[in-house]
């Protein structure tokens, strides 16, 4: 096999306040053509830098400040502007994480696809559109005559993502790198894609960089895998051995991440009223309902999931049950009492009960108060404590979330990291001193690392509280380790519901098994082996689609 | 337009003196000059005159000059109606507008892409300094450097802009160019800074980064894929700037004898001419509101997500 990109000693700088800061500190990388290097690594481990670098392309405010990059015998840390360009989009491709923001909202598809073949003079436009509808057939796009025509806009997350990476292939490139590029679908939309750029790389014998933070996933793409850690090379290994026998402790610890299961808890006697009780909800934002009839409950002391994909109806679920968006039918019951639908009616102790948490702890923190005024807040509000008594509950509370009161009382939300404002998100629940909190996504936009932290968290504070939550995700990863029930919903309906340990032996309602089998699982042969026995058009959207 | 219509008319009357005072000047008695006013109906009260007055905009009866009448035949031969008073300026001053604008919006746009593309260069930084300090100037001052330098030191074009009617178009055009000029140097700066910040504002959003990446020359990274989505505000802000080159030239007019409807209407506030101020006022009003809808259908024109829903 002969080289084709040959990374040495790489080392990246990035601006902030006015000095220069180590991103990457010395990376090697070495790729052969037609091979598939998978890179892992949390958020802040120099990924997407690395994959940057490897175009010779650096964002704003970052630089390349040693090494070489070594493409086909060019070194594109050194070379003009010029040669960079004629092998970008020629011979190198990108597809970037989220296509719906790096197509151009005020292009067509095939506009934007025949772009890089008629700008490197590799086809006339009318040849590249013909093989651009050529690549969408190959890619599964539905209608592939006739898609490229249309705006981005007007084409779903999956398909656009699909799109991108025909997009990528217009030059029939020796490398292509992928940046995250399923992360922000929904896992049956994942699957599709996932299956369609993996078809296309091989046909193609196209090299290609995959980056994720999601094992599964790169456990199905790549041939060899290599693990960051701030900016450091953790270890490389070809996937096989990377996944049954890692090395290092850190990439044991990532490994071992989902593992945390907590046992389900023994079911509520048949007469218990339960805490919170949804009774045949229907919603409608303005004239068009999105909730039909929704029903389940929530027992003291339980954790419900609540599952389904973009669109399914969980998140107006929990604003139904909160108050913000008053149903059109049903009624909400707490402790066996109906509550008014309206959060406006309800009193301060029936709002206290219910307390919620987001899934961006940033934007869901004030940026401009303390953490012992984002959190003496509610104390003073709903306990109605004040001066040292304000302070002592607070400090109390940092406790509980397991953050030292001294150390973080007269912080700012922005001097937190991620899982730490997750954590203050909690407080700021509990303080409220709630029966029931809403869990919105509240790991969705954390590390794997960090996320079981907060799950782990979540758990001990049930244990010690007696809390019950309604946990809305849309990670099934999530609902094992710490769902009792499990609600399953799609397009705004119900579609199966029960204790865990029954939703996830089989049989399943139809859907729910989609769900479930459209997971990436760890082993390597998981997707071609899903593949071959559901066949290439029975799995992803297009399954749903029939049923 | 009704709510600017009663804002004119009410503002325009609470100016102080009025026609029959200022025609008759010193030797005004009292009797003559209510005869004067009785004659006009400046006698009757607000309310009955703002509704006849309305009644005629929307006949299109703009009403009739004060100035031109001839008091001894009271409503005969000789009067001028206001649309005929201003008819010929408002068409000067559009044709000065539209030669300003054929300059101006192209080299606005075009000095506005290239200090987005070489932004921070020593071009850039040029071009925001020449346009930030000729917007700074007061319009006069530019005008009378127009003069000085094109006029009077190399006779390129003439310092007096006395176009009539009749007058062949090249004429008119050489006439015209140096308030054309002076307008030009006013207008491009907010304009070309629009268009700069717009485009350098996209240029850190993924498709920018995508379309980079695709080896783009960065020519084509900004005219192609940023320039079509930073149309809106550009639009805008074009928009805004052809009503003042309607509305705001009185000064320019002025110093260039330029026969439009700013100098008109300075004229008309002078005597009190009250139908032609309202009249003057009303087209000012509708210019700006014409022009700023034109911008937003443009900008939903420019824009595929409205254009082609989903």
């Amino acid at each position: 096999m002969s080289r084709l990109l040959t990374i040495k000693g790489l080392k990246i700088e990035g601006r902030s306040d006015e000095t220069w800061n180590p991103i990457i500190n010395g990376v090697d990388l070495e790729l052969n053509k037609g091979e598939v290097l998978g890179l892992i690594g949390e958020s802040g481990a120099g990924k997407s830098t690395i994959g940057l670098a490897s175009m010779g392309y650096t964002r704003d405010g970052v630089r390349i400040s040693d090494g070489t990059v070594e493409f086909d015998g060019i070194d594109l840390v050194k070379a003009s502007a010029a040669t960079k360009r004629s092998l970008l989009g020629k011979r190198i491709a990108y597809v970037a994480q989220s296509a719906a923001a790096s197509f151009n909202p005020a292009h067509k598809l095939i506009d934007q696809h025949t772009e890089g073949p008629t700008q490197h003079n590799v086809a006339g436009r009318s040849e590249s559109v013909q093989d651009g509808i050529e690549l969408y057939r190959k890619l599964r796009l539905p209608n592939p005559d006739e898609i490229g025509f249309r705006y981005p806009h007007q084409v779903s997350g999956g398909q656009l993502q699909r799109a991108m990476t025909a997009m990528a292939m217009s030059c029939r490139p020796d490398l292509i790198i992928f940046d995250e590029p399923t992360t922000a679908l929904d896992v049956t939309t994942q699957i599709e894609v996932l299956a369609a750029i993996r078809e296309i790389v091989e046909e193609f014998d196209t090299a290609a960089i995959y980056i994720t933070h999601d094992l599964a996933v790169v456990a199905q793409m790549a041939d060899k895998i290599k693990v960051l850690l701030r900016g450091d090379e953790v270890e490389e290994a070809d996937t096989r051995t990377m996944l049954s026998a890692p090395k290092e402790d850190y990439t044991k610890s990532l490994w071992a991440v989902r593992e945390f299961q907590r046992p389900q808890q023994p079911s509520p006697p048949a007469d218990a009223t339960p805490v919170v009780s949804v009774r045949n909800i229907t919603a409608a934002y303005g004239t068009t309902d999105v909730l039909h009839d929704v029903s389940f409950d929530i027992h003291a002391g339980r954790t419900v999931a609540v599952v389904g994909e973009s669109g399914s109806g969980k998140s107006t679920t929990a604003r139904c049950i909160t108050g913000l968006l008053p149903p059109r039918m049903g009624e909400i019951a707490f402790d066996g009492k109906v509550l008014p639908a309206d959060y406006r009616k309800r009193t301060k102790d029936q709002l206290r009960q219910a307390q919620m948490i987001y899934q961006m702890a940033d934007t869901a923190l004030n940026p401009r108060k303390t953490i012992g005024e984002i959190i003496g807040r509610p104390v003073q509000f709903y306990g109605g404590l004040t001066g040292a008594k304000r302070r002592e509950r607070v400090n109390e509370l940092l406790d509980q979330i397991e953050l030292e009161p001294s150390q973080y009382y007269n912080r700012l939300p922005s001097e937190l990291s991620g899982g730490q404002k997750q954590r203050v998100g909690i407080a700021r629940a509990l303080a409220a001193d709630p029966k029931f909190i809403i869990c919105d996504e509240v790991t969705s936009a954390l590390d794997q690392l960090v996320a079981e932290g907060i799950l782990r968290l979540l758990a001990d504070l049930q244990d010690n509280l007696g809390l019950s939550y309604m946990f809305i995700t849309h990670d099934l990863a999530t609902v094992k380790s710490i769902a009792d029930e499990v609600v399953v919903m799609k397009d705004g309906k119900v579609v199966e519901q029960g204790p865990k340990t029954e939703m996830f032996t089989p049989p399943h309602h139809a859907y729910t098994d989609l769900l479930l089998s459209s997971v990436p699982e760890m082993d390597p042969d998981w997707l071609s082996d899903l593949l071959k026995e559901r066949g290439v058009d029975n799995i992803g959207d297009a399954a749903v689609d029939k049923m | 337009m009704f709510v600017v219509s009663i804002v004119i008319f009410v503002a325009v009357n609470l100016l102080p003196g009025d026609f029959a005072e200022a025609i008759l000047g010193q030797g005004a008695t009292p009797e003559s000059v209510a005869k004067i006013r009785q004659d006009l109906g400046l006698d009757q009260p607000m309310v009955v005159r703002y509704f006849d007055w309305l009644v005629g905009m929307l006949t299109f009866d703009l009403g009739t000059s004060f100035a031109q009448l001839n008091f001894a035949n009271f409503g005969g031969a000789g009067s001028v109606t206001v649309a005929e008073q201003i008819a010929p300026r408002l068409s000067n001053t559009m044709f000065l507008a539209t030669v300003t604008a054929c300059i101006a919006v192209p080299l606005a746009v075009t000095l506005g892409i290239l200090a987005a593309l070489y932004r921070n260069t020593a071009f850039d930084k040029a071009a925001n300094m020449f346009t930030l300090s000729s917007i700074s100037s007061p319009e006069f001052f530019m005008a009378y450097i127009l003069i000085l330098f094109l006029a009077v030191l190399n006779p390129i074009f003439p310092s007096l802009s006395n176009i009539f009617e009749g007058m062949p178009f090249s004429e008119r055009l050489e006439k015209s160019m140096l308030p054309a000029l002076t307008l030009t140097l006013v207008v491009t700066a907010h304009m070309m800074r629009m268009t700069r910040a717009a485009i350098i504002n996209l240029l850190a959003s993924p498709y920018i980064e995508m379309a980079r990446l695709k080896g783009l020359s960065p020519m084509r990274v900004i005219v192609k894929h940023a320039l079509p989505n930073a149309l809106a505000p550009i639009i805008n802000v074009i928009a805004l700037n052809l009503a003042y080159l309607i509305t705001g030239v009185v000064v320019v007019e002025v110093v260039f004898v330029y026969p439009g409807i700013g100098q008109l209407f300075v004229d008309s506030v002078k005597i009190r001419d009250i139908p032609v101020v309202q009249a003057c006022c009303l087209i000012f009003a509708a210019a700006y509101i014409l022009l700023n809808l034109t911008a937003d259908i443009l900008s939903i024109v420019s824009n595929p997500r409205l254009r082609h829903p989903k």
